[in-house]
């Protein structure tokens, strides 16, 4: 996998513990609302790194599969609102695929708070800043999701 | 049941006289009993090898997909809304096609008639509602009803909702049937008991993907599996990749499954991969009113959207 968040293998026990999220931005709105919200000196928790992504449209489950696989803790994606999308409709396909993606994932018993999705346009520094607060304090109190990681046993050696 | 094997064979032997399609795809007796096997009948003289009983639960749809010569297909309820969805997604043309519909009885689920009994099953016939089955020094009459496949218990569309002839008298569809009892029962767990439940019922899963090459849905010429750059899903028997594949697989299926059972049927070790098609159909049916395969004039619910669509998991 050409990214690894899976480092720092983070245990309940582990006190310094820190969520770690990906957040999947759309290039036309929600990034821009990231950006928006670090000019207008907004303060919001830096466990979330962020990937661009050309429109909600783009989103592929096996993205946020495997950012869990790799040890994310918890996933958000945001893009334009529902009829601002810049390709005219990416966002509602998204949100059909991404409603449909949410189900089967907490059927498989993922937390519901570990999976965020929004609409932020890029004029919403404040919203931007506000949702990463939501959404860093709910995987925080899911805790880590260590069960969904791949544990390669080297690692599990290390780490015991 | 032979009176629709009967009428099967006339109606393709008469097919491939006149010429007007190059072969049948139906099913033949298989090896072992409760086995039948898919079989493509291109000449009059073997058209008697085609038959019909509770054992043909196999997806015929599956054998269509990119063929250019005129076939005749036997088609169960299932089967014929799979060749929906195929036609929906390009796979065949229906002028290609000739629909030889079979309403269908529900098929019986080999798996659990095995498990009733200890010594090896020799023969297995059928009468009306009655399973007959006999080995050395047994014979016991089973109720069809209470050994159909877990999916022909709860199935609501029997009949063929596309043919050109069918080979039997329309059947009376279920009513009031519960399709999605066993998703609640699931959907109702804290989330530990639910990761509980498919790790256990996932992990005798050996990665043969049977259940994948019995889904007439699975086409794509590189599956998921198969991709190395980058790679989704590694290739052993660790339960996390394990999970993404029947995620995924699952996931590709999302309004297009007919629930057929195939993938189930297939499975060696009898997995209950049906756990994951059942909760998307659950979802697609509450979420959009979708039911796959029903008409060849309405898009799938992945493949259009509507922009009053359910905005709850969105802030
Ligand atoms: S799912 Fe329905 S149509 Fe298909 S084999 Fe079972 S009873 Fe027949
Ligand atoms: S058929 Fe069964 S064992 Fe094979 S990949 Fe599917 S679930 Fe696993
Ligand atoms: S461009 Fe932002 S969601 Fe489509």
């Amino acid at each position: 996998m050409g990214f690894s968040i899976n480092n720092q293998q983070s245990t309940i026990n582990n006190p310094k513990w820190e969520p770690k999220i990906v957040a999947f931005l759309c290039n036309w709105c929600s990034y821009g609302a990231a950006d928006l919200a670090g000019i207008s000196r907004l303060q919001y928790p830096p466990n979330i790194r962020v990937i661009r992504v050309p429109c909600t449209g783009r989103m592929s489950p096996k993205f946020i599969l495997s950012a869990f696989m790799n040890g994310a803790d918890g996933v958000w994606v945001s893009g334009c609102h529902p009829g601002d999308c810049h390709y005219l409709e990416g966002n509602y396909y998204a949100r059909r695929k991404l409603s449909l993606f949410k189900g089967l994932m907490e059927h498989m018993g993922i937390e519901s708070d570990r999976l965020h999705f929004s609409w932020i346009s890029s004029a919403e520094g404040t919203k931007f800043a506000e949702m990463a607060n939501k959404v860093t304090k709910a995987v925080r109190d899911a805790g880590p999701a260590n069960y969904f990681a791949k544990k390669i046993s080297i690692l599990k050696t290390k780490v015991a | 049941m032979s009176e629709r094997g009967a009428k099967i064979r006339e109606i393709s032997e008469r097919l491939l006289k006149e010429g007007k399609i190059d072969m049948v795809i139906g099913f033949r007796k298989g090896t072992l009993p409760m086995m039948n096997e898919p079989c493509l009948v291109k000449s009059p003289e073997d058209v008697k090898n085609l038959v019909w009983d509770s054992n043909c639960g196999i997806n015929l749809a599956k054998y269509l997909i990119g063929r250019k010569e005129k076939i005749g297909v036997v088609a169960k309820g299932c089967d014929s809304r799979n060749i929906v969805t195929h036609l929906i997604e390009n796979k065949i043309k229906r002028d290609q096609l000739f629909i030889i519909g079979v309403p269908c009885e529900g098929m019986i689920d080999r798996r659990k008639i095995a498990s009733m009994f200890e010594k090896e099953i020799k023969e297995v016939a059928e009468e009306k509602n009655k399973i007959i089955v006999r080995g050395s020094g047994f014979e016991k009459i089973l109720e069809k009803s209470e050994v159909l496949q877990k999916n022909c218990a709860i199935c609501i569309h029997r009949n063929p909702v596309i043919y050109d002839e069918l080979a039997a008298d329309i059947v009376k569809e279920q009513k009031n049937v519960d399709r999605y009892k066993d998703v609640r029962q699931i959907e109702s767990m804290p989330p530990e008991e639910k990761r509980d439940y498919f790790n256990d019922l996932l992990s005798p899963c050996i990665r043969c993907y049977a259940c994948r090459n019995a889904c007439p849905l699975c086409y794509c010429p590189t599956c998921f599996v198969d991709e190395s750059r980058p790679q989704w899903v590694g290739k052993g028997i660790d339960l996390t990749d394990i999970k993404t594949f029947h995620f995924l697989r699952a996931y590709h299926c999302a309004g297009r499954c007919t629930d057929c059972g195939a993938c189930e049927r297939a499975c060696p070790l009898g997995i209950d991969v049906r756990a994951f098609t059942m909760k998307l159909e659950k979802d697609c049916f509450e979420l959009y009113g979708w039911e796959a395969g029903m008409s060849k004039d309405e898009r799938p619910p992945l493949d259009t959207y509507r922009p009053d669509d359910p905005n709850d998991f969105f802030k």
